[in-house]
């Protein structure tokens, strides 16, 4: 039950913060929009984290390519195809494509805050309801996966 | 008016004094109690408490003030909350050279010391009936290793530690004749029998234990002890018992004689003795138990062999000093110059003073020999004795502001007194007859203070009854006024003897919240799903499981057979806090499994009827943990269904090849 209890309390949260975040943004000075429906703040296309831009080359770094595989391997394949096909979550085919680096290296590192906060990581879990584990990856772990990533989508 | 309020005065003290019940709850709590034991939702508790939980064989973590059960770690006993003795990694921890034994019996803890002072890296505890002594390390709150102690019979006196944790000393509670020397007749107790105190050396770094080597002394019962510390630092007090040296009806004659001894051991010189002499090495098996977070396993090895100093050969490095009637307690103050000693039966509590004892060594002050070793007279030893302080002072536990407080056993209290004038400042009731109290860092050079715990025997009518057998009962005390305050009355695990208690601040940093997947090195860990694997080798089956949320890999297993020996290795993939995986197989004898992230852990089935059996995940883990299941197919010996398995794409028309290992 634990973990169910950790789910609904960061939904609660989320709800809490985006009813302030509205209540503040109308200002009584402003003569503002008493609208009581939270508004869904905007994506920022890079998430949220520690990674606000990524140098990609426009050729595959191999290297990359096969360290990524293995962490692929062992800590994301039981959840993720590399087809379009979903398991748990959804399946990697086309992602390079749909989503910044940025935002793939923040999921991927800082994926509680990610879950709790980023309207497309939101609508993922509303699509999947299994949060997404934070599987312990570095920085260069995350980068690596990116360029398996980018591989498996014949970049 | 005044004669009367004299006569008031006195019939209230001899009732406090003669009354069985102690005062009822309700006029010892004052108005702020709960304020004081309430942590807040969401707030952590200020203190470990580390407490024994007796005859469970397991050691419970409570957090203090509120008094909240964190943890129970499992010790000397298998535990079905966990796995602790079941999984096949854990199973060789609880083995002895007498093999595998699943319950025993916890009586103290000891937290290891930096300097006089708790580091917060182990706690040490012992194993009572079968004698071993195990270290939990405090980054995972899991026993990290047990060893046994040949030649000891009910492991009471145990363990106690030096200041820097050099050693962990044990004695034995029974004398009983040694390996090689023991089918004797019990009748030939004063000519056969004889006590070892044990020395097993701390790595300062690994925290690895190995018997150094065992003092063989006289036959008496040994009790509790304690380092000295500061200025005694080097020399160890033990109290002993028995030194009638009975072997029947020890109620009453082990209780003849008015005095037994505190034991005055220079650990220091038996060192250095040890490292120049070879002393005697007997043929005595034990076992010692390492577990390895590393492969996630144990191992038991059998060893052979520990060298033995006897008593007489130790001139001049253990002396004996008078102590009143069957001694228990054996404490040593902050400052390390009193010896505070409790005896069962006695009606006062003497305080030994190491400057004089030390003096009454140097001046031969010694009342002749006992055993063969020099008795140093009381009076010569002797600081003072705490005057009707009550009725069975048992154990001494300290303040940081030069106060010692005594648990009476008899006379159901804790009786708070000035170490240097030796006056009882204050005495409080506690339900009922409590054994072991303890003060927050009370065993240390610096008390932390602030809290005491008493830990009592009878419960009674403190909580709702629940049958016969009840929880037992801890009382909370508020000590940092000059008056002790209760503030809170709650129920243990098995039945707590020792216990201590460290800041919070020491230990919850540097906990481990996973197992690193990349670190994992145990034999049969499947990295990843690709690994995911059945292999068959004659009736031995090994299944390669890996789990995460929310399923097993495989999933589907078929072509096991009647009399097969399966063994499944969950390894859980999970990297993150919180996120265990449970095991369990339908009818499968030995029990479950709890792995938890990046561990990877083994269990155990006999297949006892052919048909489809199902297996699932026993721990919450997400939405869909009721969907975290498969199905294994059992078959009769010799059958032609092939080994395979799967996840997701299985079926009948896809045969897996089965790999060769």
């Amino acid at each position: 039950m634990k973990k169910q209890n950790i789910f609904i309390l960061s939904l609660t949260a989320i709800l809490s913060s985006a009813i302030i975040f509205t209540s503040s943004c109308g200002g009584a000075g402003e003569g503002a929009k008493t609208d009581s429906v939270a508004t869904a703040p905007v994506a920022d296309p890079k998430g949220i984290g520690e990674f606000t831009h990524v140098e990609i080359s426009a050729t595959i770094d191999e290297g990359m390519v096969t360290k990524g595989k293995g962490i692929y391997e062992l800590k994301c394949s039981a959840c993720h195809k590399l087809t379009d096909a979903k398991l748990v979550g959804p399946g990697w085919a086309g992602i390079s494509k749909r989503r910044t680096p940025e935002w793939i290296m923040n999921m991927t590192t800082n994926t509680e805050v990610m879950l709790n906060q980023d309207p497309e990581a939101q609508k993922l879990l509303e699509l999947c309801l299994v949060r997404m584990p934070n599987q312990g990856l570095n920085g260069d772990d995350a980068r690596s996966i990116v360029e398996f990533m980018r591989k498996n989508d014949g970049q | 008016m005044k004669n009367y309020i004299n006569y008031v005065a006195a019939t209230l003290a001899i009732a406090t004094l003669t009354q069985c019940k102690p005062k009822s709850a309700s006029q010892v709590v004052t108005g702020d109690a709960a304020a004081k034991v309430y942590v807040a939702p969401g707030k952590f508790d200020e203190i470990y408490n580390f407490v024994s939980g007796g005859f469970s064989g397991q050691l419970a973590v409570y957090g203090l003030p509120s008094a909240r059960l964190l943890k129970v770690i499992p010790v000397f006993s298998q535990n079905p909350e966990n796995g602790w003795g079941y999984s096949e990694e854990t199973k060789p921890m609880l083995n002895t050279s007498h093999g595998f034994i699943p319950w025993d019996d916890l009586h103290h803890v000891a937290l290891s010391q930096t300097e006089g002072i708790d580091d917060g890296r182990w706690v040490f505890v012992n194993g009572n009936n079968t004698p071993r002594v195990a270290r939990i390390d405090l980054k995972t709150f899991r026993t990290a290793e047990i060893i046994e102690l040949p030649n000891s019979s009910g492991n009471h006196s145990s363990p106690f530690l030096t200041e820097n944790s050099e050693y962990v000393i044990a004695g034995t509670r029974f004398s009983t004749p040694l390996d090689g020397n023991n089918d004797v007749p019990i009748s030939s107790y004063k000519e056969n029998f004889k006590g070892t105190i044990s020395f097993i050396k701390i790595d300062p770094t690994s925290g690895n234990m190995s018997v150094a080597f065992q003092v063989v002394m006289p036959p008496f019962n040994f009790d509790l002890s304690r380092a000295g510390k500061g200025p005694s630092h080097g020399w160890f007090f033990f109290s002993c018992y028995n030194t009638e040296q009975a072997n029947t009806l020890l109620e009453v004659n082990a209780s003849q004689r008015d005095k037994d001894f505190v034991i005055a051991m220079n650990w220091k010189k038996i060192e250095e003795y040890a490292k120049a002499n070879k002393g005697k090495v007997t043929t005595s098996k034990y076992a010692h138990n390492v577990y390895s977070d590393e492969t996630h396993s144990a191992t038991s090895t059998i060893s052979e062999g520990i060298v033995q100093f006897d008593a007489s050969e130790l001139k001049d490095m253990i002396y004996l000093i008078p102590c009143p009637k069957s001694p228990h307690g054996c404490d040593t103050d902050p400052t390390g110059e009193y010896i505070v000693a409790g005896g069962k039966l006695a009606a006062t509590i003497p305080v030994f003073s190491f400057s004089k004892m030390l003096k009454a060594i140097e001046g031969k002050e010694f009342d002749g020999e006992f055993a063969g070793l020099p008795v140093i007279k009381y009076e010569s030893a002797l600081y003072g004795e705490v005057p009707k302080p009550g009725l069975g002072p048992l154990h001494t536990e300290f303040d940081d502001k030069g106060n010692a407080y005594t648990s009476m056993f008899v006379s159901s209290e804790v009786v708070k007194w000035n170490i240097k004038d030796l006056k009882v400042i204050d005495r409080k009731p506690t339900f009922y007859s409590l054994g072991h109290l303890m003060v927050v860092g009370g065993g240390t050079k610096h008390p932390y203070g602030k809290y005491l715990v008493a830990y009592n025997k009878i419960t009674k009518d403190r909580y709702l009854p629940t049958g016969p057998e009840l929880a037992q009962s801890a009382q909370l005390f508020d000590i940092t006024g000059e008056k002790m305050e209760m503030l809170y009355d709650y129920p243990t695990i098995g039945e707590p003897h020792y216990a201590q208690a460290i800041e919070a601040s020491k230990i919850k940093d540097k906990q481990i919240r996973f197992f690193k997947i990349e670190d994992n090195k145990h034999q049969f860990a499947t990295k990843g799903e690709k690994e995911a694997k059945v292999v068959r080798t004659g009736n031995r089956v090994d299944v390669y499981a890996t789990c995460i949320r929310s399923h097993f890999a495989p999933d589907n297993i078929e072509g096991i057979q009647m009399g097969d020996e399966v063994y499944v290795h969950v390894t859980n993939l999970e990297q993150d806090w919180d996120v265990p995986h449970g095991f369990a197989i339908k009818g499968a004898a030995n029990a479950e499994l709890l792995v938890m992230p990046g561990e990877t852990c083994t269990y155990k089935w006999n297949p006892d009827r052919v048909g489809v059996t199902v297996f699932y995940c026993t721990d919450f883990c997400s939405a869909l943990h009721q969907e975290m299941s498969g199905y294994i197919r059992v078959s009769p010996k010799g059958s032609s269904v092939p080994l395979k398995w799967g996840l997701g794409d299985f079926s009948s028309d896809a045969p897996v090849t089965p790999e060769k290992k």
